[in-house]
């Protein structure tokens, strides 16, 4: 069945439902597609806090300084501008949606110290900051009557004489596939973590939008930029959030040594998240680590602390490693998190295909640079999810609407339709995702060699001609996840590629990409982002544009 | 460490492995559920596994047919609740050591929910609460400049955390006793969310929003069963938020309804005698000019005369009442 909207957004997370709020509020008829209840979106395990210089003796500036200097000077300074200065009006917006905000003494808003900054800026709720602004967010959708399309998974754009006019989707619950048109779509599908093994992600964080955009024409930028976070639990892989340390708990090796003193002596333990995921890969390879972990000490923040403002990650460690943090260290690795690069944007959320909108984690504006400072990536998908329900809503209102697509949908049919009818080879999807993601956290996570890049581009390569050989293992019609699976693989295949290639292409050491064949930062030749466009069966077009400054010029990083 | 697990399965295909056994009917109020039929599956995991994990295991390795709805695998999403062993759990913070019973665990589709396909139910009964109870701001004027939050002590917060902290996973209300016989209830999680509003002192309609939650199918049609407080993964403890806005309610003059009328019959039966006196709380709660809603409760009594649990006709009070009215007093309240 075909459907038609003004703007369709992909995506309930933070950014896709601020962009269809902003959109509606804008007069334009938006839908929401999305491949889970927009509660279950990974917005929800947000647990620290986001950023905004709202506090006395705060500015806007400082706020940018400490993210333009965390991004290793890799940000496009005009867009980090406009995201420090419009900060504290969308804080303060989600305060007056009804977001149960942490309150100083005074009863306005309190803070909470976060790595990488120079003053505590962090506006939390607890350590479920994500979940409650998901759900405050979620509920000022239902009261806007904004049209969700839930449990729907985007299997293609709809591409039109080279604008972008909507999507194809498979109703999870019929079966059935849709044809959705539209005069703008919003991509804000979130991140790819399921890419690495371990990661810090959901389930779901499969990369379908940069692969689904990439596809579609949009450049994908920095990709080689994936970050690592320093205090992931030791085997499931779990986030214990920044937070943690920034209430004051020490990162201890095996000799009960505040390790950080060597590497970060003034912010110690809240140095960026670059620099102490190395500092804790350093420990461990020299031998200081405990079974290939360190350990994140609480216990001098008392029960008190630790229960009132970190509950989350108390009762994760004590149900996933059987560990009370009031009483015992618990072990941590650095594991991977975030993605910084991705779609690349505009301030106001454009791409360079026309109708192509993109925000949140999936986009790449650059505010994040080489390295995103913790609490800014919801601020991102806040700031940027309006910006871009505000131009998309503009775009479509002096845009036609598509009549066709009719001929996608029915190739679309047949795709899926060949995949399900695949015989099974005893290639498995589970397997060989597995085997990609440990590959990517190999050979292409926190430290990279040319060789190892090569073997991962090869390696990719084998993946591929063997992705074309994986069966879906469920034929039936109602809720085949069997079959989304195989579909996300495909995505995550799409990732890994741009990935491996964008860090081939940079040859320095930089934020989150550490070469070691080049360790050094080199603002010389790489104060550039790389842009990888996709040519089809010939390898992508490779094209550079310079970083933006505006005030700061690259200095040496040290905390 | 090898677990065995048992699961419902459930398609409207009609497509079954040839050892998926149909299993017995659902005993009532849900055998209006359709019946699944259980495969049972081996898997080998530390020993430290949770019930997701097998049945992530046995999607990935052994049958990707099986329909099951998780993302964070850590307690967040809300994805994963279902029954285990006869009960609505998270399947990610389930250890399977704790879950095995004579050597295996069951785990289905919760049946007070409609099932679409083995372990994924319908949350739509579920979200429609949800929307119900106007689960959003209604701002207290003047709303403070866009530069400017609402000014409330950091207590006022903390004390919502608790309902905040609900990832809508709706374990409680799979195992909700009312809602089991009441469809329209509006069951714990939407009656917690309904606090999380009344409570904030951001909000202008507490009033209001009382009055609606005092209505059939609101607070009062809690039966106090406790399940949502025992399920709840996240402590939210539904029940006590329910207690919350009763006495909010009663406090804000909604005391014309069976459920204040019945606490109330109650409270002045116990003050008055020292017990409970049977024979006048179902009148007294339903209104004693309420002719239509006391001939509805007839066949009640008539069904507990029969099985001869008529309270005694003649009420006396307890020996040494009279300390009991001493604490009545001393509590002080409304009752007379
Ligand atoms: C454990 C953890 C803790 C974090 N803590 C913090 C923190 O404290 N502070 C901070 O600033 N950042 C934090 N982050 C980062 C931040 O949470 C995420 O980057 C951000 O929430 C991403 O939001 P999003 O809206 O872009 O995407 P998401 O919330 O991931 O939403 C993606 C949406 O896209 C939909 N979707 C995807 N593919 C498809 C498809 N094919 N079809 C249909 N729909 C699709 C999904 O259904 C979903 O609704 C954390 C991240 C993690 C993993
Ligand atoms: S205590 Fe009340 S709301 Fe909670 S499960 Fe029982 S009947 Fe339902
Ligand atoms: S109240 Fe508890 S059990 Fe009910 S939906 Fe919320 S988290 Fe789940
Ligand atoms: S998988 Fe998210 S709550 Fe269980």
């Amino acid at each position: 069945m075909t459907r038609d909207h003004d703007v369709l957004v992909l995506g309930a997370g933070l950014a896709g439902m601020r962009a269809a709020l902003e959109a509606a509020r804008n007069g334009a008829d938006v839908a929401i597609v999305t491949k889970v209840h927009p509660i279950r979106s990974h917005s929800s395990a947000a647990q620290g806090g986001i950023n905004a210089a709202l506090g006395e003796g705060d500015s806007w500036e400082s706020h940018a300084f400490d993210t333009v200097k965390g991004s290793d000077y890799l940000a496009d300074q005009d867009a980090v501008e406009i995201m420090t200065q419009e900060a504290p009006r969308d804080i303060i917006e989600f305060e007056h949606m009804g977001v149960i905000f942490y309150r100083a003494p005074d009863g306005k808003l309190g803070t909470r110290a976060f790595g990488g900054a120079s003053q505590a800026r962090t506006y939390f709720v607890g350590d479920i900051t994500g979940q409650a602004l998901l759900v405050t967010l979620y509920d000022q959708i239902l009261k806007a009557g904004v049209k969700v399309y839930e449990e729907w998974f985007a299997t293609k754009l709809l591409m039109e004489n080279g604008a972008c006019r909507g999507l194809v989707a498979l109703e999870m619950l019929t079966g059935e596939l849709h044809l959705l048109r539209s005069k703008a779509v919003v991509v804000a599908s979130g991140g790819l973590g399921r890419l690495y093994e371990p990661s810090t992600n959901a389930l779901m964080c499969t990369g379908d939008g940069y692969s689904l955009a990439y596809r579609a024409g949009a450049p994908l930028m920095d990709m080689a930029m994936v970050q690592y976070h320093p205090t992931t639990l030791a085997g499931s892989g779990f986030l214990m959030t920044e937070a943690a340390r920034g209430e004051g708990a020490y990162l201890l090796n095996s000799e009960g040594e505040r390790f950080m003193k060597r590497y970060a002596p003034n912010k110690m333990e809240l140095a960026a998240r670059d620099v102490t995921s190395r500092a804790e890969a350093t420990e461990i390879a020299e031998g200081r680590g405990i079974n290939g972990n360190v350990l994140l000490d609480l216990r001098h923040l008392g029960p008190d602390v630790i229960l009132k403002k970190l509950p989350q990650i108390h009762e994760m460690a004590v149900d996933y490693l059987g560990i009370d943090m009031i009483k015992e260290p618990v072990p941590v690795r650095p594991g991977m998190h975030y993605q910084m690069g991705g779609i690349k944007t505009d301030v106001s959320g454009a791409t360079v295909v026309p109708g192509l909108y993109a925000a949140g984690e999936v986009a790449c504006v650059s505010v994040h640079g080489g390295n995103r400072l913790g609490a800014n990536s919801l601020l991102d998908t806040i700031v940027f999810g309006r910006r871009s329900g505000h131009a998309s809503a503009q775009y479509a209102a002096q845009t036609v609407r598509s009549g066709g697509g009719e001929d996608l949908l029915q190739s679309e049919q047949a795709r899926l339709q060949g995949l399900l009818d695949r015989p099974y080879s005893g290639e498995t999807c589970a397997g060989l995702r597995l085997e990609l993601a440990t590959m990517m956290d190999e050979k292409v996570g926190l430290y990279r060699s040319d060789e190892g890049l090569h073997e991962a581009l090869d390696q990719l390569r084998e993946f591929r001609r063997r992705y074309e050989n994986v069966a879906v293992g469920d034929k039936s019609r109602v809720f085949n996840q069997a079959l989304t699976f195989v579909l996300e693989l495909g995505f995550l295949l799409d990732c890994g590629e741009t990935i491996i290639r964008d860090a081939l292409i940079r040859k320095e050491s930089r934020g989150a990409h550490t070469h070691v064949d080049y360790p050094d930062r080199n603002d010389e030749d790489w104060m550039v982002h790389t842009l990888l466009t996709d040519r089809g069966e010939e390898e992508p077009e490779i094209s550079h544009l310079p970083v933006t400054i505006t005030r700061w010029k690259p200095e040496v990083r040290t905390y | 460490m090898q677990f065995t697990i048992e699961v419902g399965r459930y398609n409207s295909d009609g497509n079954y492995a040839p050892n998926a056994v149909p299993g017995e009917p659902y005993p009532p109020p849900w055998n209006r559920s359709p019946v699944r039929r259980y495969q049972t599956y081996t898997v080998d995991l530390p020993v430290h596994a949770v019930v997701l994990d097998a049945l992530i295991a046995i999607r990935e390795y052994q049958d990707p047919s099986l329909a099951v709805r998780c993302a964070c695998r850590s307690a967040i999403c809300g994805s994963c609740a279902m029954w285990i062993n006869g009960h609505a759990h998270l399947a990610c913070k389930s250890k399977l050591q704790e879950f095995t019973k004579n050597g295996k665990t069951r785990v289905e589709s919760a049946p007070s929910m409609p099932v679409i396909r083995d372990l994924v139910c319908d949350m739509q009964p579920f979200w429609d609460k949800h929307l119900a109870v106007k689960p959003w701001l209604q701002a207290k004027e003047p709303v403070p400049p866009s530069d400017q939050e609402y000014r409330v002590p950091n207590a006022s917060m903390e004390e919502l955390i608790q309902e905040v902290s609900c990832i809508s996973c709706g374990a409680c209300l799979m195992d909700c006793e009312s809602f089991a016989v009441n469809p329209d209830f509006l069951g714990p999680q939407a009656l917690a969310q309904a606090y999380r509003y009344a409570g904030d002192p951001r909000d202008a309609q507490t009033k209001e929003r009382l009055g609606e939650y005092s209505k059939p199918g609101g607070v009062w049609d809690c039966t106090h069963c406790y399940e949502c407080v025992t399920q709840c993964p996240k402590g939210v403890a539904p029940l006590e938020q329910i207690l919350k806005l009763r006495r909010m309610a009663v406090d804000a003059g909604y005391t014309n309804n069976a459920g204040t009328r019945h606490a109330d019959a109650f409270a002045s039966s116990v003050k008055h005698s020292g017990r409970l006196n049977e024979l006048t709380l179902m009148p007294k709660s339903t209104g004693f000019f309420n002719i239509v809603g006391q001939l509805k409760t007839l066949p009640s009594a008539i069904n507990m005369i029969r099985a001869g649990k008529l309270p005694p006709l003649i009420h006396k009070a307890i020996p040494g009442v009279n300390r009991i009215k001493a604490i009545f007093e001393r509590v002080g309240g409304r009752f007379k």
